[in-house]
């Protein structure tokens, strides 16, 4: 029989999503993929947000987690009119080729 | 019983589109594993009492913003992205980074295992007309100026995501 | 009974209905859009074409599904898929009839009652798109690319005054849960005009019906909006490169979605299965003197010699008595507690897919920048506008 789940558990899987965001952030080249591990961090966040809201019975995690979306989706259009703008004028996506203040 | 294993489940799928995520080579996939990450984690919301997150998860998240990315992708082109590495030339020190990150998590869990005391889960109240108009009287009667303030951000960044990537104004 | 039999059983019944629909609806459309254009339509298998959705699927069936050598073929056999089973999947949340009593258990016509029915179909709605995206792109070809690209901007763009429009009656109902909004309908103005949200009280949502029509040509991708399969332009749109069962897919899922979203628009503003005028006025008549005018119309022209064609001197007296035979089950006082509001609820949703064939058969296609101009100019501020006014008047009166 497996154990019931509990908070812990979810915290463990919040930790593990996080970690696995970093580890996108800190090594991809792309610019898509590190939004992407953004994304995924932010996910973490949210996990985490609203397992202690049920654990506490309370709402205000589900209103943070919505804060949160609400975040993400800014950043979303914002990055991706930044990438679009990078695109143009420098024809890459990767980041390490993006390396001139001014060109 | 079913609710541990429906929690492995979409806790695996959760992780395994993630890790798809960074490793992927091609955009459009690991944009793809995103959006199986992102379902698993709206069906753990959805066994965490959640249902308007979930819901908001699927139509934000993966209607809204994983389509943009979609977009996007497909509007620049990566194929040439696609073949080059994949991975920057300090990738080392990165994982060395996260990698002690986890470490340091892991023994703050292993060495205070005992002493991580949540109050134990609650029945969750049954509250009258469900979890979306019990969210909607947290939302808009006791954090009704973040919201404002949210959806000033929002404005924020539709000019701004207009201004970056039209051409010309 | 118990729970899972009966579910079972109602399932296989929705999906064989809604299935034969869909290919029916194809059947219905090229008629339809035959007669506006003043020809016969399909006319050869069988009596007036009616077995023509049987041999399109036998066509179908039996051609050869070719993966493009260069497609993505994970992908590329995921999307049809995917595109099929999320449009049929919406059906699930939908009332058909209220409850009934059916060998001593409860029960009614419609899958299941989640009371976060609308979420879930704008969930579902919005991941349709994926279908249409992934397939596109995976098909690594300029024009699917091309066609998956704009339906991806119009649909999402589209989404958002379908759920503006779908917002507004929810304010009037104060309920996220089909069912209910369906009940909350019942009733009549000064005893005859029913209180459908079209009609609500304080604030009729006419404006809202016509904004979520307009979104949902655009996000089941009909014409006037059906850009991302524009013939002329892009060869076939998405599923240019698709053939055999997995084009049989994408064609079956446009027809699901077309089918949900009316019966969407029923439930939330034309009052789901609620009558058009008051029992007391002969409402529950309509069925019956409508079959049985068209079985008689149908022996009329049976009997008539100006009719030379072939097999009408023996189709059409079959389907006359059969039209004549069904009438009076609409009188059977057992059943009638379920046929009427099913015959209501199927009258309307049916009435706004011939809408759709109508619509297509009438207007041309937009342009591409006047698509998303219409959307973001004026289609979202007026639903805006409409939800405020809704508020405001609900806010007031409440």
């Amino acid at each position: 029989m497996l154990a019931p789940v509990t908070t812990a558990h979810y915290l463990v899987l919040s930790a593990i999503l996080l970690l696995i965001g970093v580890v996108g952030i800190l090594t991809r080249r792309n610019v898509i993929v590190l939004m992407m591990s953004i994304e995924i961090i932010l996910n973490a966040v949210n996990v985490n947000l609203i397992a202690f809201a049920r654990n506490l019975d309370q709402l205000e995690g589900q209103v943070f987690a919505i804060f949160v979306i609400c975040v993400a989706v800014a950043e979303a259009a914002v990055g991706l009119g930044i990438l679009i703008a990078l695109f143009r004028n420098k024809e890459t996506v990767q980041v390490d080729e993006i390396d001139l203040l001014k060109w | 019983m079913t609710e541990t294993v429906f929690f492995y489940c979409f806790a695996a799928l959760a992780v395994a589109g993630a890790i798809l995520t960074v490793t992927m080579r091609n955009a459009v996939h690991c944009a793809i594993s995103l959006i199986a990450s992102l379902g698993g984690v709206a069906g753990l919301y959805l066994m965490l009492h959640a249902e308007f997150l979930f819901a908001v998860q699927i139509v934000l998240y993966i209607g809204g913003i994983m389509v943009l990315f979609l977009f996007v992708i497909m509007l620049v082109n990566l194929e040439a992205a696609a073949r080059e590495r994949q991975f920057h030339r300090s990738w080392v020190g990165g994982l060395l980074c996260a990698g002690g990150t986890g470490a340091m998590l892991a023994w703050f869990w292993l060495r205070g295992a005992g002493t991580l005391r949540l109050p134990p889960a609650v029945q969750p109240t049954p509250r009258e007309g469900g979890n979306v108009e019990s969210l909607a009287m947290v939302l808009f009667r006791d954090y009704l100026v973040p919201f404002e303030l949210a959806s000033l951000l929002l404005l924020v960044a539709i000019v701004g995501g207009v201004m970056m990537a039209k051409k010309r104004i | 009974m118990n729970f899972y039999l009966l579910t079972l059983i109602k399932m296989a019944l929705t999906a064989l209905v809604l299935l034969t629909c869909c290919a029916y609806a194809v059947w219905v459309e090229r008629k339809v859009l035959a007669h506006i254009q003043l020809r016969p339509g399909p006319y050869r298998v069988g009596p007036h074409g009616l077995l023509q959705p049987l041999a399109d699927l036998i066509k179908l069936l039996t051609k050869e599904g070719i993966v493009p050598s260069y497609a993505n073929p994970f992908f590329y056999l995921l999307a049809p898929f995917l595109a099929v089973a999320l449009a049929l999947t919406a059906i699930v949340v939908i009332p058909f009839t209220p409850e009934f009593e059916l060998f001593g258990v409860r029960t009614a016509i419609g899958l299941t009652d989640l009371n976060i029915g609308i979420l879930f179909l704008l969930a579902l709605s919005s991941l349709g798109v994926y279908g249409i995206a992934i397939g596109g792109w995976a098909s690594n070809n300029k024009y699917s690319l091309m066609g998956s690209l704009r339906s991806s901007a119009q649909m999402v763009s589209y989404e958002l005054p379908l759920a503006m429009a779908i917002v507004s009656p929810l304010l009037l109902v104060n309920t996220l849960n089909l069912r209910e909004i369906v009940e909350l309908q019942n009733g009549f103005h000064f005893g005859l005009l029913p209180k459908w949200n079209v009609f609500a009280s304080p604030v009729p949502q006419a404006l809202g019906f016509v904004i979520f029509l307009i979104a949902a040509f655009a996000e089941t991708n009909r014409v006037p909006f059906d850009l991302p399969e524009a013939e002329s332009e892009l060869v076939a749109g998405f599923h240019t490169e698709y053939s055999s069962m997995m084009f049989a897919s994408f064609f079956m899922a446009e027809y699901a979605n077309i089918i949900t979203i009316c019966c969407v628009a029923t439930v939330l503003f034309l009052g789901g299965w609620h009558p058009l005028w008051p029992a007391e006025y002969g409402s529950d008549l309509v069925p019956v003197v409508l079959l049985a005018a068209a079985g008689l119309m149908l022996l009329f022209h049976a009997a008539q010699a100006a009719r030379r064609r072939k097999w009408d001197r023996f189709t059409f007296p079959v389907f006359g008595v059969l039209l004549l035979g069904l009438a009076p089950v609409f009188l059977i006082p057992v059943l009638k507690p379920v046929l009427i509001p099913f015959f209501w609820f199927v009258a309307k949703a049916g009435f706004l897919v011939f809408v759709f064939i109508w619509i297509r058969g009438t207007l041309p296609r937009y342009r591409y920048d006047q698509l998303m101009r219409f959307a973001w100019t004026f289609l979202f501020p007026l639903s805006l506008a409409n939800l405020l006014v809704t508020g405001l008047v609900v806010a007031l009166a409440g």
